[in-house]
């Protein structure tokens, strides 16, 4: 039977276990932001090199499961002398996975805009910088809040994979907490609420955000 | 007000295979309207986005007061900056406003003043402030575009372009998104324009406006300028069959 004060204390562990998922997931979002925005300058830039380099980088980093790249990585550092912690490796190989999608979230916002956006500015003699730093960067920046939130939502769920890593995330405390409680059914539903509660909290912020930068 | 010339030499311009402008020759005069009328596709937004270098044409040359726009000599590109220069002094009123939706109205006007013009925030707003009164906006000043109406927005649009001081104003059709209602406080505002001596060109489909603020109207098919004269020889005793049939089709529709 279900054991309500079972249920009740298998919720602290998991909650101290979250920070690793909070931790991977925001970190993980925060390096995606940064090399996405990169390749996004490169998908868009005149060198056709670059174009292409961004361009493999995307399909290959979306083509290959995460749990693929966490293990290739994983087992890639030892072999090239790197020795660095799993949460280092974990946190590194979620925000490159990330970056593949945030460079295609911030392709389609600026694909987005109306040419005549850019046109209005260039008419009057801006430079090209002031046109993006100005008139199309806020835009689409603007634009893509909803899908990057979205985007940390997916980050949130898909940390339960660095567990394979040895990373004592929320998936992989409730499975340990499971192996010595005997009571699975009461971890595993701590476990699904606290992830629940942290996303529902992400999408309200979502909708925050949204309804602020709405004009 | 100083006001420029434009000077439009066997111009062509080609969208791949498509020969978007064949040999057209205009003259505009400082201080003078000039309308582009004629059929939907025959090259009137293409001509005018020649004129600031929106659209490169392929050949021959328009030049703004004596000098060639967009290339320094006949095949060679100019500098972005002298680009930038000369774009400086010339308007540009768009069909869909343009106008900067993250940006108040207000910052809409001054963005231009203190980007291009280098001027400080504090002059630049007030020079915003004197623009989009004179459009008649003083009430609407920090509201944002998608708060205003269509006739307001290309208001606002029009003092962006204006607080620049420019020397001359392309319009593309800056009345045709408007419910009609809303059409004659934008036209009041370029009459005001055109009678403190701007050298205008306005694609339009107005004909209203041709005929009582035009000096000149020209008609555009197919990629060739077909006739260029005064409002009433080319609206009222058009002589070339192709206005005609064009006026014929305009009266037809605008009748009920
Ligand atoms: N970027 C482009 N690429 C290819 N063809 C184009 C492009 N822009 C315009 N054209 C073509 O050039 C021709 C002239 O277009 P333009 O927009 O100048 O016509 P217009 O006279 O302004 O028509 P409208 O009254 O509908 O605005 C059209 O046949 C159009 O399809
Ligand atoms: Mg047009």
């Amino acid at each position: 039977m279900f054991s309500f004060p079972v249920f009740l204390e298998s919720f602290w562990p998991l909650i101290w276990a979250a920070r690793y998922t909070l931790l991977i997931s925001v970190l993980g979002i925060g390096l995606g932001l940064v090399i996405g925005a990169l390749i996004c300058a490169a998908r868009l830039s005149p060198y056709a090199a670059l174009r292409r380099f961004a361009a493999v980088w995307v399909s290959f980093l979306r083509g290959v499961p995460l749990l693929v790249q966490l293990l290739v990585f994983y087992y890639t550092l030892p072999v090239i002398g790197l020795d660095v912690p799993a949460t280092v490796a974990a946190v590194v190989t979620v925000g490159i996975c990330a970056s593949a999608y945030i460079s295609e979230i911030w392709r389609g916002a600026i694909a987005a805009l109306p040419k005549g956006q850019s046109e209005a500015a260039l008419a009057i003699g801006m430079t090209p910088r002031d046109v993006w730093t100005r008139v199309v960067l806020p835009q689409a920046v603007t634009l893509s809040l909803p899908a990057l939130i979205n985007e940390l939502i997916l980050l949130v769920k898909a940390s339960s994979l660095v567990s394979v890593v040895g990373i004592l995330e929320i998936t992989r405390a409730s499975q340990a907490q499971a192996a010595t409680t005997f009571r699975p059914l009461e971890v595993y539903i701590a476990a699904a609420c606290i992830y629940l509660a942290i996303n529902l909290c992400l999408a309200a912020l979502g909708r925050y955000l949204e309804h602020r930068t709405a004009v | 007000m100083q006001a420029s010339s434009v000077e439009i030499r066997k111009v062509n311009k080609f969208y791949g295979p498509f020969h978007a402008l064949k040999d057209v020759d205009l003259n505009i005069l400082p201080g003078k309207v000039t309308c582009l009328i004629g059929p939907s596709g025959s090259g009137k937004s293409t001509l005018l986005r020649c004129i600031n270098f929106l659209e490169e044409y392929d050949s021959g040359e328009i030049r703004i007061d004596g000098q060639m726009m967009g290339y320094d000599a006949p095949g060679r590109k100019m500098s972005g900056r002298k680009l930038r220069e000369m774009r400086r002094s010339i308007g540009m009123v768009f069909q869909q406003f343009n106008l900067w939706p993250h940006m108040t109205a207000r910052e809409n006007v001054a963005e231009g003043l203190i980007r291009v013009r280098g001027m400080g925030k504090a002059e630049a707003h007030e020079r915003a402030s004197a623009a989009l009164t004179k459009v008649g906006l003083a009430d609407k000043m920090e509201n944002h575009p998608l708060r205003l109406s269509g006739g307001q927005q290309q208001r606002v649009a029009i003092a962006r372009a204006i607080a620049m001081e420019p020397r001359l104003m392309l319009f593309d059709e800056p009345t045709s998104a408007l419910d009609p209602e809303l059409v004659g406080e934008v036209l009041n505002v370029m009459k005001t324009l055109a009678a403190e001596g701007m050298t205008m060109v306005v694609v339009t489909h107005e004909m209203g406006f041709a005929a009582h603020v035009a000096d000149q109207v020209a008609f555009m098919e197919k990629g060739e300028l077909v006739g260029v004269d005064t409002p009433d020889r080319i609206l009222h005793q058009p002589a070339d069959p192709r206005i005609q049939s064009f006026l014929r089709t305009y009266h037809e529709r605008n009748s009920f």
